[in-house]
């Protein structure tokens, strides 16, 4: 396992990476906790000229609430950041069911949700979340600053819409209508593997009434996917049987995967319409057995 | 788990008490490895850690296809990058007779590729740098020119009309089977099929699994010009078979060959055979006239080196409808891969898979079997399993639950009713075994209350009621470990006999040197304690080497759980010869006559007057200032130890499971864990083997295979796709033992290494299946991942899981 030969660079400051970037174009990749991309160049289906280590930047550890249930997690805030935080609990329960899901610990004492977002893989976790969450990530150039909502940010398998002189500075989670409800149930082989499925759901209500819906997939697609259509079926309407089902079966159609050694098409569908139904079931009835 | 500590190593006072030898580290002392010592601290030696003066560093370029005729090779843009030194094509090898070599089965296995590539990973070109980046960097830069041929990834595809001939290269050889073979009586086994009742039928497939040590293969080699002399730092099991195989295949002098084992980070079968790096390595050195280390990555290991099972299943069992055995018949597929390349007795060429049924009383039997050349990696080692007894009593526990449910018959009643009593030894059984000892019905008994039996049969009808599927999964088995005898077991014609050299030196300190080799089994622990019971030398005080053919007395290695059974009681032996010399020291410090001598552990004394006694360290001074007149002086020996038979180790395992129906998934409830390896030399070590032996049996069930795509692209080639447990799945064990010891190993122990490994496998998958009854389901092949079980439940039909893998 020998990467490619390539150029390592460590700044200090943003502006410093910037000008890094801005230097050396598409030969450049930003590193952040490496968890994906330090296995793709030593596998070599990566070989960047130069690698931008943005660890030394001060400042970009941070995880903290916003006005209304809203969150930023800045670039260099590690899986374990949120799988330990005490902001998360109780106020971003989507999140903090997935944190302890992502990876191994180990993976997870590096790696960053904002680089997951970035690597794109249709099987990370954090995509789906953010996606039904309706999250956003910022990003900054030296043309300025704009927010992408992670709907457009993963743009396919890999992709993301990031230019070449672009970092990733922050995910947004804009504040909530109403109270949070949400889990993200993942069905893995093993700790440490990647998802068979996965469904991230996020709820905002008042007073019983559903006034936001998300749903998201993970793992059955060519990206990450939002159910938009089984969310749609929530908004306004009660946790009822029939619309349980209703919402369950919009996700599982709205779910592309492929049979793969991880299961069957059909298998994966299942699995997704199963998690959707346990998971608004428990809704239904906290105290009940969820999965 | 009870430690025992040591006092340390001061010479027991003379006295006439007994010394006790649990205390000083004897047989039943769970004293702590000492080889953990070293390895906690990160100051073990492994091959990656050997480093010499001009060492150069070699990379292997892979077939990226599964078969494909070679048009061309161009090496020149590797050639030209600086600090390449060398890059060595199959035809440059082929000059010096080395593009082929023999396997451990008699075939040949290309070194590196010349004619055709025959399964993805092969060898095909290395390249010798400066750095192993530059090396690989190189390796991309070789082009070679592939015209792609039709690949074979089944049994069944390699017997097809039509299917493309994969060994072209051996003359006589117009298919693809690569041997055929059959052992027992057929006339008797159909005679008794037309007498039976009934008749259990079971088809299945023991998936393609891989060792996969932590520590990959590798080796350092030096080859010095000017004294003709080869050193060669290898990561292998049986370092001494190497050292022969490197002489009769690169034509070397074995005088000036040394094999070095270094700390080796695992094998499990794996580092039994010799592997084209090496031989490229060695190649390289001696092209270079420098040392050259190669050090293969996790996908060179997984996608070439030795795998485990791939065997197919077809079987009958013929019944009385009040469950008696009456005869069993299996053919037995093996998929073999491109080379037939098992590690293996000589005379059988499907290990020991005639071992199944060996505690069973059952009259009568028929085996056929045959091998397939596929376009596969070659293998078909002994993973963690004395040669094919893993699918042998896999097979047996699996068609044991089919016939217990064809019959209606409680799983528990059904193996009462057949296991072998205990006044039935020596048992012969149907395939020619003669099994020695146990206490099969026993330890059934023990796993039954244990688990709670009856109780959980209640529960689970309770719960299956309400839609939850429990399930209950027993596996009895006893297996033969430790070979040989030297009549029956060989590898290239080399006995299977084992050593030990033991050297007491004037302080009464001791070295022994054995022809096994650790890899994690603790063996530098455990043959220290069987010294210390034979003679009183305190464990401390004696250091245990191997691993250097140089250096230690010729062995045929660690595999198939023969370290105990054959090195172990080498040790015994030496020791008493050791002890037989020492007695005539003590007579003459004692000044009587030998016949008046006692030995109580570690000390000799006057019969009839106790308190005049010298210790085994006195005597051991004697031995070199002050022996008798005519005595040589010294006191060290070797003993070569030849057994008269395997072990018979038994085990009982019981799993207790729950499925989910929805998404297929199971966990397991409980794990009740009876085994029975005769006399425990480390009580701990023994617990940590079947504990590690249980893990691997929970993996090969439930995540961990390798499978093939229609392509032949290996699927777990990494370990993204090769899934091994982590301590967050892998389920707690009860573990409870019985003694039976073994009537002819000298401190009556029996392997026990791998009992775990090859028994375990069938308690998870019968569970799951017991859960899965009601469904109809009667097989799933392993690993039972959660959509196979899905699938099963949800169409009652059963799941295969051979090759070619379906995708998208
Ligand atoms: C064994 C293992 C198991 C794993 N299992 C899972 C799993 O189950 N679920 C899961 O979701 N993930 C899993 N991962 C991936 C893990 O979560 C990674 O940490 C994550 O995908 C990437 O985060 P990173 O900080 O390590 O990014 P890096 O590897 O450093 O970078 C990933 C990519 O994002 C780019 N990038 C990173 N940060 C920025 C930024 N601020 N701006 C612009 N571009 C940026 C990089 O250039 C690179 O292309 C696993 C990884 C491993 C090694």
């Amino acid at each position: 396992m020998y990467p490619s030969r390539f150029r390592y660079e460590a700044p200090r400051s943003l502006d410093e990476a910037l000008a890094l970037l801005a230097e050396h174009g598409d030969e450049a990749k930003i590193l952040a906790g490496g968890q994906s991309l330090v296995p793709m160049m030593k596998l070599r289906f990566a070989a960047p000229g130069v690698l931008v280590d943005i660890n030394g930047i001060a400042g970009l550890g941070f995880h903290e609430e916003t006005a209304g249930g809203g969150l930023r997690v800045g670039a260099l805030c590690r899986h374990v950041d949120l799988e330990h935080s005490t902001v998360l609990p109780g106020a971003q329960p989507t999140m903090a069911a997935a944190a302890p899901l992502v990876a191994d610990p180990i993976v997870r004492t590096r790696g960053t949700l904002v680089g997951s977002l970035c690597h794109a893989d249709p099987q990370g976790d954090w995509a789906s979340v953010m996606l039904a969450l309706g999250g956003s990530v910022v990003a900054v150039s030296p043309r300025g600053r704009r927010t992408i909502p992670v709907g457009e940010f993963v743009v396919g398998t890999f992709q993301n819409a990031l230019e070449h002189d672009e970092i990733v500075v922050e995910a947004v989670v804009p504040a909530a209508q109403g109270a949070r409800a949400g889990s993200y149930l993942k069905l893995e082989r093993r700790v440490g593997d990647f998802a068979t499925a996965g469904v991230a759901m996020a709820l905002e209500s008042v007073g019983g009434q559903i006034l936001r819906a998300g749903i998201a997939l993970t793992g059955v697609g060519p990206a990450t996917i939002a159910a938009t259509e089984a969310a749609e079926a929530l908004v306004g309407a009660s946790l009822d049987p029939d619309v349980i089902d209703r919402a369950a079966e919009l996700a599982a159609a709205a779910a592309r995967p492929r049979t793969d050694h991880r299961g069957s098409a059909d298998y994966k569908r299942h699995v997704v319409a199963t998690f959707v139904r346990r998971m608004l079931t428990a809704e239904r009835a906290p105290a009940g057995a969820a999965a | 788990m009870t430690q025992t500590a040591e006092p340390h190593a001061a010479s027991p006072a003379p006295t006439s008490q007994a010394l006790d030898e649990v205390k000083i580290g004897g047989l039943g002392s769970s004293r702590t490895r000492v080889e953990d010592a070293r390895f906690i601290r990160g100051r073990g030696n492994y091959v990656e850690d050997v480093t010499l003066p001009g060492m150069l560093h070699m990379e292997i370029l892979r077939s990226p296809l599964a078969h494909a005729r070679i048009r061309s090779i161009d090496t020149s843009a590797a050639w030209a990058i600086p600090g390449v030194k060398l890059v060595l094509t199959g035809e440059m090898a082929a000059q010096r007779n080395l593009a082929w070599m023999p396997t451990l089965s008699y075939d040949t296995q290309a070194v590196l590729a010349t004619d055709k590539v025959r399964f993805q990973g092969q060898e095909v070109a290395c390249v010798v740098a400066d750095d192993p980046y530059i090396a690989k960097d190189a390796c991309d830069a070789i082009v070679v020119d592939y015209e792609p041929l039709p690949p074979v990834v089944s049994p069944e595809q390699a017997v097809a009309p039509g299917a493309p001939l994969i060994r072209d290269d051996k003359a006589g050889q117009a298919d693809n089977i690569a041997y055929q073979w059959e052992v027992g009586d057929k006339d008797g086994t159909d005679a008794a099929f037309a007498r039976a009742d009934v008749v259990s039928k079971l088809r299945l497939h023991y998936p393609r699994s891989h060792p996969s040590p932590i520590e990959n293969c590798g080796a350092v080699a030096d080859f010095n010009s000017a004294t003709g002399k080869l050193t060669v730092y290898l990561t292998s099991q049986a370092p001494h078979i190497v050292r022969a195989a490197v002489a009769l295949i690169a034509e070397l002098p074995e005088h000036l060959i040394r094999i070095i084992s270094p700390d080796v980070g695992g094998g499990f079968g794996n580092k039994v055979p010799v592997y084209p790096g090496y031989v490229c390595a060695i190649l390289c050195s001696i092209l270079t006239a420098k040392p050259v280390k190669w050090i293969e990555d996790n996908t060179g290991n997984l996608s070439s080196t030795g795998f485990g099972r791939d065997m197919y299943l077809d079987s009958e069992m013929a019944l009385t409808s009040d469950g008696q055995i009456l005869a069993v018949r299996y053919h037995a597929t093996t998929d073999q891969g491109a080379f037939y390349a098992d590690a293996q007795p000589t005379k059988f060429k499907i290990g020991l898979v005639h071992s199944s049924f060996a505690c069973y009383d059952v009259p009568v039997g028929h085996i056929t079997a045959q091998g397939m050349y596929t376009n596969k990696a070659p293998g078909g080692v002994a993973y963690r399993c004395s040669f094919r007894v893993t699918e042998a009593m896999f097979f047996q526990e699996r068609m044991m639950q089919a016939a217990a449910d064809d019959l209606g018959l409680d799983q528990a009643e059904f193996r009462r009713r057949n296991l072998v009593d205990d006044d039935q030894f020596p048992y012969r059984t149907p395939f020619g075994f003669l099994t020695d000892s146990g206490q099969y019905h026993k330890c059934l008994q023990i796993g039954l209350d244990a688990i709670g039996y009856d109780d959980f049969l209640v529960e689970q009808a309770e719960a299956r009621k309400k839609g939850r599927l429990l399930g209950i999964g027993i596996s009895t088995m006893t297996e033969p470990l430790g070979a040989g005898n030297s009549r029956e077991y060989d590898i290239l014609g080399i006995k299977m006999f084992d050593s030990a050299e033991l050297r007491v030196h004037p302080t009464g300190k001791a070295v022994l040197k054995i022809g096994a080799q650790t890899q994690g089994q603790g063996h530098e622990t455990t043959f220290a304690q069987i010294v210390t019971h034979e003679l009183g030398i305190p464990a401390l005080d004696i250091v245990v080497e191997h691993g250097d053919t140089d250096h230690t007395p010729f062995g045929m290695g660690t595999y198939a759980s023969r370290s105990t059974p054959v090195a172990g009681a080498a040790t015994a032996m030496v020791a008493r010869k050791i002890r037989a010399k020492a007695r005539k020291l003590a007579a003459h410090l004692l000044e009587v006559s030998e016949e008046d001598v006692e030995w109580e552990l570690g000390r000799f004394y006057v019969r009839g007057a106790e308190s005049r006694g010298v210790t085994i360290q006195e005597c051991a001074m004697a031995a070199y200032s002050n022996m008798p007149d005519g005595m040589e002086p010294g006191l060290e020996n070797n003993a070569y130890y030849d057994p008269p038979n395997l072990t018979w180790p038994f085990a009982c395992y019981i799993a207790t499971v729950e499925v989910d129906p929805e998404t297929g998934v199971w966990d397991v409830l409980r794990f009740v864990a009876v085994d029975d390896c005769g006399v425990r030399i480390n009580p701990m070590i023994v617990e940590g083997q079947i504990m590690g032996g249980l893990t691997e049996a929970y993996a090969m069930s439930n995540m961990q295979f390798q499978t093939y795509d229609v392509d032949g692209n290996l699927v777990g080639a990494n370990y993204m796709d090769y899934l091994l447990p982590t301590a967050w799945e892998t389920p707690g064990f009860e573990l409870h033992e019985v003694v039976t010891p073994s009537p002819h190993h000298p401190i009556g122990a029996k392997g026990v290494g791998e009992c775990a490994a090859v028994g375990g496998p069938a308690a998870y998958v019968n569970a799951v299946l017991n859960a899965l009854r009601p469904t109809g389901v009667r097989n799933i092949d392993m690993p039972l991942l959660p959509d196979r079980v899905w699938h099963a439940a949800h169409t009652g039909d059963d799941v295969s899981g051979a090759p070619p893998f379906r995708t998208e």
